[in-house]
């Protein structure tokens, strides 16, 4: 069902944990659909983000794409974090299958959440950047039976 | 351990040996239509009267009202359904429960569309119906009562018996969705009062693909596919002869050894059911304790998720089952789960192991090591068990 690269993230996480004191902290998802994600940047003066952890209540998908996204997100600055879109993070993990696909939007609103907390926290604006949603809002259609 | 740890028992069984054997015949040297005049059907119609007398006789009535089916979720939705057109004369309400398969519950979708009124159930924690809620809720234009025998996420045996009478008593039909316990717990049709009841072969050892719907005789039920006189004219079709073959040599097997097998595969059931209680903490038995199936174990675990759980378990060898959404192909965990009052965390995090006689203390022994080594792992990523922890300190 999932690619060996989603198999890895997913057995291997990397950047599990908490960082103490971090520079900015978003947790997004709800319990309601199974999938809650947390992320910690440590950001330094010059808005680099030097560390990233991630800890994630979730299957496999959600696992792996917290993985991956603090992967793509660390050493970057935070404009260029914001280029780390659901959508690379998909490529990176060679895909997902269609029913986990809401799993990699969960984690470009963790990222996105993490940035919003830093920059209130500093007072400043981050271009781009909106005020995260309480929790992903699922518009699946099911198939109807006649 | 190197071979596979085969806990999923309640999705589908292995085929037995014997099953196997008793079917290959009707593949090859037996392949005459059992309608046929010659001899050479006469083999197929002889392996299809043995195993429907055998079907019979598990559940105390008669082969005539014995009719096979493609397996239960055929027989759930043409029970439901001839039985509402038969009876809308009479009136267009129907009670089922909130925890019965999809094959009721989609079924009951589908009548509902159709301006049929159906009322569902509760149940209380531990998976049992209120049979006082029962009784009030049956109204002059109730025509049909289905509830399951025994549920197959948590394993809780319902009161049929009790339901039967009941329903015998205010004069409403009543079929009960038997797959999960047909084969594994002793059912009579007559002192239980049930008017149709669906099974499966692959639940008890047998083949996938076929099953049965027993009508009580007199019930006047409508075909369910036309065409010729196979079963009686009701379900029109050349028989899967050698599914039949191998689903009366299911239940000769299950019937046999019901006694012995239970005895055997309860002990292991509360074996392991404990050795989790002991060994994982911030877990949640789900089902009731003893009135449930011998072969249901189904546990919530705080703080994880199933999906990865299962994952997980898999990459040991293990076979197992989630009611988390993950698993189920949609947003929303387990109906059954939050019947039973689970808040949807621990619905989520859900672990079905489902035991056959096959199954060792040695491979449970592994399972649990396996599931506490996993949930540890998992609760360590995981932000739900982070604020615990910390609100735990604080």
């Amino acid at each position: 069902m999932y690619s060996e690269k989603v198999m890895d993230h997913f057995t291997n996480p990397r950047n599990v944990g908490e960082i103490e004191e971090a520079s900015g902290v978003g947790t997004v998802g709800n319990a309601k659909c199974g999938d809650i994600m947390r992320m910690y940047l440590d950001i330094d003066e010059n808005h680099v983000i030097r560390d990233c952890k991630f800890k994630t209540f979730g299957c496999g998908a959600a696992v792996a794409t917290s993985s991956m996204a603090t992967e793509l997100v660390k050493g970057k600055t935070v404009q260029e974090a914001m280029k780390v879109t659901n959508k690379a993070v998909l490529e990176a993990l060679d895909g997902l299958p269609p029913v986990k696909v809401h799993c990699s939007l969960l984690a470009e609103e963790a990222i996105h959440a993490a940035l919003w907390d830093y920059a209130q926290k500093n007072g400043l604006e981050i271009e781009g950047l909106e005020k995260p949603k309480s929790d992903i809002h699922e518009d699946e259609e099911e198939d109807e039976e006649y | 351990m190197d071979h596979r740890i085969y806990l999923d028992n309640a999705a589908t069984t292995r085929t037995d040996a014997k099953v196997v054997e008793a079917m290959i015949p009707f593949f090859g040297e037996c392949y005459g239509n059992p309608s046929s005049i010659y001899s050479l059907g006469a083999a197929s119609k002889k392996a299809m009267n043995s195993a429907r007398e055998a079907i019979a006789e598990s559940l105390n009535t008669t082969p005539q009202e014995i009719y096979f089916t493609a397996g239960g979720s055929e027989s759930d939705n043409w029970a439901l359904i001839a039985a509402a057109e038969a009876y809308e004369s009479k009136g267009r309400h129907i009670i089922t429960s909130k925890i019965e398969h999809h094959a009721i519950l989609h079924t009951c979708d589908y009548l509902k569309k159709r301006g049929f009124e159906i009322t569902y159930l509760d149940v209380d924690a531990d998976g049992v119906i209120d049979l006082e809620q029962l009784k009030a809720s049956i109204r002059k234009d109730t025509i049909l009562i289905s509830i399951m025998a025994a549920n197959n996420e948590i394993g809780t045996i319902q009161p049929i018996a009790q339901i039967g009478a009941i329903a015998k008593e205010r004069d409403v039909l009543f079929h009960t969705d038997a797959v999960q316990a047909y084969g594994h717990i002793p059912i009579d049709v007559k002192a239980c009062h049930i008017d149709m009841l669906s099974a499966s072969g692959h639940k008890l050892h047998g083949p996938k693909g076929i099953g049965f719907l027993y009508i009580r005789q007199g019930l006047k039920l409508r075909s369910f596919i036309h065409g010729g006189s196979q079963e009686r004219k009701r379900r029109a079709g050349t028989e899967n002869v050698p599914a039949i073959a191998g689903l009366g040599t299911a239940v000769k097997l299950a019937f046999e050894n019901m006694d012995e097998n239970a005895k055997k595969i309860t002990a292991m059931r509360d074996y392991l059911i404990e050795k989790i209680e002991k060994e994982i903490p911030y877990c949640k038995l789900n089902g009731h304790r003893t009135e449930r199936l011998p072969n249901n174990v189904n546990f919530s675990f705080t703080f994880i998720e199933g999906e990865s759980l299962l994952i997980m378990l898999d990459m040991k060898g293990i076979c197992a089952s989630s009611g988390s959404a993950c698993t189920s192909g949609s947003l929303d965990p387990s109906h059954v789960l939050l019947a039973i009052g689970l808040p949807h965390e621990q619905a989520h995090g859900s672990l079905r192991l489902t035991l056959s006689e096959e199954n060792t203390y040695e491979e449970l022994d592994y399972t649990v090591e396996a599931v506490k080594e996993i949930v540890a792992k998992l609760r360590n990523m995981s932000p739900l068990y982070e604020d615990f922890c910390k609100k735990q300190k604080g």
